[in-house]
């Protein structure tokens, strides 16, 4: 009992060290990534080649001052950004990040590295917390007591509960074709077949641009812009509540881009490979890492490429578009998995 | 000592009698339907303690069709009150007396 | 340990359905009860129905509370001060009928048949999903049409005479 709490707790401070690193990471990323497809050099005086920038940053919004706007609901606006960070954190704990197959510690055997591994409903469970993570954004414009804010908060959360529609469903393809709610067990469904991105192409780019619109990412981050409604929900906060929120960003395109790897492209899977012990959990992990480390890359290089959309054309695209588009998807699936098809 | 469908059931009624006195005593039309979403929830946890106590499924996919009907009927509901508001300026459900006598 | 996990979540449901029902604040309200739907949740899962604790989750406190919140915030709902005060005989009713339902309820708990609880078999959703569409195929047909019913009306309800 005690060394499965143990277990379970070294996969949490795994899966933390993870997610916490991934963010400053990120910024350092995004910055010199934009840099150069903007052809020019990004920040590199602070380190060698500027990797310490993040933490300089840190500091400098640590050290401002934090302002609450007259007129806001203090709890609420004190609420808003720990509710971003807090779900935003809360979704990886179903998501697999590698295979202990093989591995005993403390005389437990690890299984797969997902930190609720006892969880039967992993992919309901994964749906119902993004779907809490509209709170902190509502909230966060709605306490403000700005009216660009509350805009901007109800826009961005009218976006992220028409597209989840849309991610749900490309999801739904998943699971039908994998018979399980469960994660580690939609990665082992993927072994010996073609990932699923080829049989539910469709599926795969519903779900792609679903993510983009759910981390409010650009081409979908109208509500948040600094250029439009003067940055949105979280123009009246400042230092540590507005890097509240930007990590919070960070962490959904991170878990979004876990997402992507696990339902679409085979998880920590490389075709071909079957290593067990300790060598195959860290080659599992390699691989993992690997994978979404592409998508954040896509996240970074989608953002500094592609213009904004228009809040009309945002939500005509996730009703008009995406919604059909899943659908469709779904029923190929469906006729796939109903008349047996070995490759579905 | 585990939780048996007695303790439930009891919160079940707390929750059931807290929205009664929310629908009873609030004058604000949203107000009126958080107490009715809240009696809902209760009929649900008594539903699927009930169920688990038989042993059978029966209540609990009655409790997922109750959250089906109960989001349809919010979703109406909130229409309706988004519809007042735009006559009268307010949510108050007592200023709609144009059928009383 | 179980007991412990249903005791907190009870006391903290009971807890945020009062502040729901009688904080002036209407996104108080909206906010307490979504307390109370997770402390529901809970007891859902205590209760080995994983799948309902999931899409209470989804539905309650994802998805109607939210549509609750959005309707508060476009109306500029105003908070209404708790003016029953006004109205001491139907408050008196009210509170009244509220305790006899809980008193009733309990009553009825504590004076049935001690049944043992049988155990969950297999995997809940898939079990529900199974019943679903094989016994209460029927139903789960007419909640559809409900539920397209009820979008269309309220598509209607909200319509700006042009």
């Amino acid at each position: 009992m005690a060394a499965e709490l143990i277990v379970v707790a070294g996969k949490l401070l795994v899966l933390a060290t993870l997610l916490l690193t991934a963010v400053p990471v990120m910024v350092w990323v995004e910055r010199r990534g934009a840099a150069f497809i903007q052809d020019r050099l990004g920040p590199n005086r602070v380190g060698p080649w500027g990797i310490i920038q993040p933490i300089a940053d840190s500091v400098k919004l640590l050290f401002k001052e934090d302002v609450t706007p007259a007129g806001a609901n203090r709890w609420l606006y004190f609420l808003a950004p720990m509710i971003s960070v807090f779900v935003a954190m809360l979704t990886f704990i179903v998501v697999p990040f590698g295979d202990g197959k093989g591995v005993t510690i403390l005389g437990v055997p690890l299984g797969s590295l997902m930190v609720a591994s006892e969880l039967e409903v992993g992919v309901l469970y994964l749906l119902a917390i993004s779907s809490l993570g509209v709170y902190g954004i509502v909230l966060a414009g709605w306490s403000s007591s700005n009216k660009y804010s509350l805009l901007g908060g109800l826009r961005s959360s009218a976006q992220l509960i028409s597209y989840e529609l849309a991610m749900g469903l490309a999801v739904l393809g998943v699971i039908l074709a994998t018979g399980s709610l469960r994660l580690d067990e939609v990665v082992a469904a993927q072994s010996g077949k073609p990932w699923n991105v080829v049989p539910q192409f469709l599926g795969f780019l519903v779900f792609v641009v679903a993510m983009f619109a759910e981390t409010n990412r650009l081409p979908f981050d109208l509500a948040e812009a600094e250029t439009e409604l003067v940055a949105g929900y979280h123009v009246e906060y400042s230092s540590m509540k507005f890097a509240a929120f930007m990590m919070s960003e960070y962490i959904n395109m991170v878990t979004a881009s876990a997402l992507v790897v696990t339902l679409f492209l085979g998880g920590w899977t490389l075709p071909g490979v079957h290593l067990e012990g300790w060598l195959g959990l860290a080659v599992s992990l390699a691989v993992f890492l690997a994978k979404v480390s592409v998508f954040m890359w896509l996240f970074v290089w989608v953002r500094w490429s592609l213009p904004r959309f228009r809040y009309d054309q945002l939500m005509r695209l996730g009703w008009k578009g995406l919604l059909p588009i899943a659908t469709v998807n779904l029923v190929l699936v469906a006729v796939g998995v109903a008349l047996g098809w070995k490759w579905i | 000592m585990a939780p048996s469908t007695v303790h439930f059931v009891i919160l079940a009624a707390l929750l059931f009698g807290i929205g009664a006195a929310g629908v009873l005593l609030r004058r604000s039309g949203i107000a009126i339907l958080l107490g009715i979403e809240l009696m809902l929830n209760a009929g649900n946890l008594a539903l699927v303690a009930f169920a688990r106590q038989h042993g059978s499924l029966d209540g609990q996919v009655f409790v997922f069709f109750v959250m089906a009907v109960a989001a349809a009927e919010v979703a109406v509901g909130l229409a309706l009150l988004v519809a007042i508001f735009r006559k009268q300026q307010a949510i108050d459900v007592d200023r709609l007396a144009i059928m009383r006598w | 340990m179980v007991m412990a996990v249903f005791v907190v979540a009870a006391v903290l449901a009971v807890v945020s359905a009062l502040a729901a029902v009688s904080h002036r604040d209407p996104v108080v309200n909206v906010l307490s009860l979504v307390v109370t739907f997770f402390c529901v949740a809970v007891c859902f899962a205590l209760l080995g129905a994983h799948f309902l604790a999931a899409a209470q989750v989804l539905i309650y406190a994802g998805a109607i509370l939210v549509l609750f919140l959005f309707v508060i915030m476009l109306l500029g709902a105003p908070q209404t001060a708790n003016d029953e005060a006004r109205r001491p005989v139907q408050r008196t009713a009210g509170l009244a009928l509220a305790a006899i339902v809980v008193v009733g309820g309990a009553l009825l708990a504590l004076t049935m048949q001690a049944v043992p609880p049988a155990a969950p078999v297999g995997s809940n959703a898939h079990a529900i999903g199974t019943a679903m569409l094989t016994t209460h195929a029927f139903s789960f047909e007419l909640v559809s049409v409900l539920l397209l019913a009820a979008m269309v009306g309220a598509l209607v309800l909200v319509r700006r005479k042009q």
